[in-house]
């Protein structure tokens, strides 16, 4: 089947569904790809590449979408372009279905299967795929990229000779993909991030980033919704939230908002008030803008200053870094069109029993099977199953009676033997029992990358052996000297062989 | 040869002991080793040329001849085995210390002078010290032949379970004492012989039975009992003997390899006792099945992609296995450390107890290849810095990386201690396929989030990763 890529024709959208590389793979999984001209060349990827990675070029975009079987789009298809989608055609692009309605239902009726990135469920499985968790990514790292274009100082702190500079603080609201990715930006800057989240499993990831997590003072309630997502808390909660941001916003320099949850308009975190506090010079980025924003006085799309706190309001922060946001959205269709074709051959076949695949598709073929039943696993674990508890080691502590009821024992059989035995045998067994001990006090000094070497050199030294056959060799009966002679053979074998080989290993240690 | 002092013999023993018990003290760190090694070479040589001087009254040609024969025999073997052969040449040469225990028990029952010596319990005593030789004697060359077999793969490496082997186990060794009492009670009287053969017999079969029951995976456990047994025999022998020598030899040998197999079965946290009685996994069907359910989605990897992934990383640790021995790939490990540590990645190696076929058996493998040993670490030193690592490679390796030891109780494998390499960023597992470990577990490493396999032979592949680096 052919795979069509035309060029966005969104306003300001750089970014391209797939590039070179990513198209090369997808014609190892037996695809031809067709890019429309000039279609990569907002995130520097040129026809020129495509060409040489064995893709053909369109000239304009009706030859990719009349030609092509599957077309590979970023942004939802706009109205020219959602007529241009006819039946027995596969779409697979950003589509957030519950937001357009109509258009979901003007393109279930032109008969083509349609599958949204956006609808990937939240499963394990299906991370590869999760178009969504890679563009939070990027946005997260943008904004504080965006940050410190606007913040007039640096965010790491130094003692220079022209005096100190202090480092600057950035608080992260919503410790998801992107709030993650901002703390990651912000902290290898050098700044002190702090960060909040109303779900409290988080607070581990946002440590493991060495930033700090603040912790409201309330009882526990937990924000984890459905698919890992944040939900509504309740009002007693929010109050409690309100307080903490007016108390961290006179104290931080940059204010980070990530905070959404699915369906809803984005929640009001920063207030007009708040912003206010803010020391002058200070900035806010919200990368909830698009959905009507995280702070009262976002103004979606542009960068606002608001008494000498600048507000950025950014919904295009992905596209923004086109070239990497292009990457790793091919590679999530990528991923997406593997599971596709199951057989490598080029065809693709949604197979609405596979998770991923139903999950995602949003029509089928003229039926529209958008909203998706519930996803059986969310990505994280779920609170009422505890995480097994590690196996704890059952080091039963022998009993003192156990111990003393064993030494009595051999001590009674040793009396025992020691009635009977003649002089000359305690004296060996003496002599035994010490050099047991010995060796135990020896061998457990002996480091575990020589237990190689250690083997084979006891192995020598027991043939220590050769020294009975040596005392019999002398015998007159011939039998009892050939038996000897053999002996001595191979034990020999065994000290030259022992030694050579122990020899030869510690060689081999260095430093 | 010349009318030597009794008592210079003995000093000359003595010193020798002392060598023997400094050759293994200078087994604690590598430093010393090699000095330990010329003081086990030495003490042997002043045993040998003592006993000859002191005791060998005749037939020098002979003796002379069998040790020039053997000796360039070892030193061949010694210089012509591969690394990798190890585990199969310490076996072979546990079995020839077998061989000899029972060849000195036989000659020295075979000795007319013995009922001059002995009388009464000492005759008894000796008698029983003779008959414990070559019992051990010969249970430590069956075992060690048919072990021997098993590491070069000649037998298959899978447990031989035969129905009832413990009440056959036990019959033998109702035999092996009820022979005895016949033994001395005929040996009193001149005979003797035909016990003593039977008993052989027995012990040889004990010996290859107990082998075979036990699974590749458990031989590092087999290996070094076998060493302890062929201590523990030639201690035996210094008993019949007389000789303090070999007592005192034998019993650091025989201790020596009791600990090591201590620590190898606390390595896979099972008992002693559970490894010799053999067939690992027979019981844990129920657990094996379960192993499928929790089976995922595992996500491959290229050795373009592993080589990137390795070249960003600054931590890298990397887990040596039985595969890596089995495809040769320690050169090209080194390699890849190489060219890695010269970017500046920081490069370690974690090693677990059990791993290979042989106490140790990484360690040299990975000192072969000129690995130097201070970026080699023990499981114990490193498992805490795993939240550090960036990047783990697991070659060749199994059981030793699989967290359900820790956290599924009804595991086989539960509370072995493992390498925790999933506690890191990304863990590349490289393997030829899916196929579970000798312990027939599935691992959850495999389907975990951030892992990722590298299918392939372990050399093939690593070479092209360090082509792409």
């Amino acid at each position: 089947m052919k795979i069509g890529v035309p060029k966005e024709i969104f306003a300001g959208e750089r970014r391209v569904a797939t590039t070179p590389e990513v198209a090369g793979q997808l014609q190892k999984l037996g695809f031809s790809v067709l890019v429309e001209s000039g279609a990569g060349a907002e995130s520097s990827f040129s026809d020129e590449a495509y060409r040489n990675a064995g893709c053909d070029i369109a000239a304009s975009a009706d030859d990719v979408w009349s030609q092509a079987d599957i077309i590979l789009k970023v942004r939802g298809p706009e109205g020219q372009e959602a007529a241009r989608l006819r039946k027995g055609q596969t779409l697979i692009s950003f589509l957030w279905p519950a937001q357009n309605p109509e258009l979901l239902k003007k393109l279930s009726e032109s008969g083509a299967t349609v599958l949204a990135m956006d609808s990937v469920p939240r499963i394990s499985r299906a991370q590869k795929a999760d178009a969504l968790s890679s563009m939070a990514n990027i946005a997260g790292y943008r904004a504080v990229v965006e940050a410190a274009q606007h913040f007039g100082r640096f965010f790491t702190g130094q003692i220079t000779a022209a005096g100190k500079v202090p480092p600057a603080k950035v608080l992260v609201i919503g410790a998801g993909v992107a709030g993650l990715a901002a703390i990651g930006a912000a902290k290898s800057m050098g700044a002190i991030v702090r960060a909040f989240d109303t779900r409290p499993e988080v607070k581990e990831q946002v440590e493991s980033m060495d930033a700090e997590f603040l912790m409201l003072d309330f009882k526990d309630e937990d924000g984890s919704g459905e698919g890992g997502y944040a939900k509504v808390m309740s009002e007693e909660f929010i109050k409690a939230e309100m307080a903490l941001f007016a108390d961290q916003a006179k104290d931080v320099d940059i204010i980070i908002t990530t905070a959404l949850i699915p369906g809803k308009p984005a929640p009001r975190l920063i207030t007009a008030d708040m912003v206010r506090s803010m020391k002058d010079g200070s900035v806010i980025v919200d990368l909830a803008a698009e959905q009507g924003g995280n702070c009262e006085l976002t103004e979606p799309g542009k960068v606002a200053a608001q008494n000498g706190v600048t507000i950025i309001g950014y919904t295009d922060l992905p596209s923004r870094l086109a070239a990497q946001s292009s990457q790793l959205y091919a590679t999530n269709l990528r991923h997406l069109l593997t599971d596709l074709t199951p057989e490598k051959d080029g065809n693709i076949v949604v197979n609405m029993e596979d998770e991923l695949i139903r999950g995602a598709t949003v029509c089928k073929e003229g039926e529209t099977t958008w909203p998706p039943p519930a996803p059986k696993l969310s990505a994280a674990p779920a609170k009422a199953k505890p995480a097994p508890a590690p196996v704890k080691k059952e080091k039963k502590k022998p009993s003192v009676l156990g111990s003393v009821v064993g030494m009595a024992v051999a001590g009674l059989a040793l009396l025992g033997l020691g009635a009977v035995a003649p002089p000359s045998f305690m004296a060996h067994f003496t002599v035994f029992v010490l050099a047991c001990f010995v060796g135990y006090m020896v061998i457990w000094n002996v480091t575990a990358a020589l237990h190689t070497p250690l083997m084979s050199v006891t192995n020598a030294i027991s043939s220590i052996i050769v020294i009975g056959a040596l005392l019999q060799v002398s015998s007159d009966v011939p039998m009892i000297k050939w038996i000897a002679v053999g002996t001595v053979l191979i034990t020999a074998v065994n000290i030259f062989g022992g030694f050579a080989v122990t020899r030869r290993m510690l060689e081999m240690f260095r430093k | 040869m010349f009318d030597v002092n009794e008592g210079i013999i003995q000093v000359s023993y003595i010193i020798a002991t002392i060598l023997f018990i400094l050759a293994l003290g200078g087994l604690s760190n590598q430093e010393t080793a090699r000095r330990g090694n010329w003081y086990g070479i030495v003490g042997m040589g002043i045993a040998l040329v003592a006993t000859l001087v002191g005791d060998v009254t005749q037939n020098f040609p002979y003796l002379f001849a069998a040790l020039a024969v053997g000796g360039t025999v070892g030193i061949i073997a010694a210089r012509r085995v591969q690394m990798t052969q190890m585990p199969e040449l310490v076996a072979i040469l546990h079995s020839l210390v077998g061989l000899a225990a029972v060849a000195v028990g036989f000659a020295n029952f075979m000795d007319p002078d013995r009922l001059v010596h002995y009388i009464g319990v000492e005759l008894t005593i000796h008698d029983v010290e003779t008959y414990l030789g070559i019992l051990i004697g010969a249970v430590t060359f069956s075992g060690s032949v048919i072990a021997f077999g098993k590491l070069s793969g000649r037998i298959s490496g899978n447990p031989m379970i035969l129905p009832a082997r413990h009440w056959l186990n036990l019959m033998i060794l109702l035999g092996a004492i009820w022979f005895a009492y016949e033994f001395v009670v005929q040996s009193a009287a001149g005979g003797g012989l035909n016990p003593l053969l039977i008993m052989t017999v027995l012990a040889l079969l004990f010996g290859i039975h107990m082998v075979m029951a036990i699974g590749g995976a458990d031989m590092p456990v087999v290996v070094s009992m076998l060493n302890s047994y062929s201590g523990w025999a030639a201690s035996a022998t210094g008993f019949m003997l007389g000789n303090d020598l070999l007592i005192v030899t034998g019993a650091l040998v025989g201790s020596s390899g009791a600990i090591l197999s201590y620590i190898m079965c606390r390595a896979m946290n099972r008992k002693f006792l559970a490894v010799i009685a053999g067939g690992f996994g027979t019981a844990g069907g129920g657990s094996a099945a379960k192993g499928d359910e929790e089976q995922g989605e595992v996500v491959p990897i290229d050795a373009h992609e592993t080589a990137e992934l390795l070249a960003n990383a600054r931590e890298v640790m990397i887990i040596p296995g039985y595969g890596m021995a089995v495809a040769q790939a320690q050169h090209t490990v080194f390699e890849i450390t190489k060219t890695l540590r010269e970017k500046g990645v920081n490069v370690r190696f974690g090693i677990h107890p059990v791993a290979g076929r042989m106490p140790g058996h990484m360690n040299v493998l990975l000192a072969e290849a000129k690995v130097p040993y201070d970026i080699v670490f023990e499981m114990d030193e490193i498992n805490e810095d795993f939240p550090d690592v960036d990047v783990s490679i697991v070659i060749g390796a199994n059981d030793i990386v699989n967290p359900s030891a820790l956290t599924d109780p009804d595991s086989p494998i539960a509370g072995m201690p493992v390498l925790e390499c999933w506690k890191g960023g990304t863990s590349i597992v490289m393997k030829r396929s899916m196929a579970t470990g000798y312990a027939g577990v599935q691992n959850p490493l495999f389907f975990l989030e951030n892992t990722r396999m590298l299918f392939g032979d372990a050399k093939e592949m690593l070479d092209e990763v360090l082509k792409s680096l």
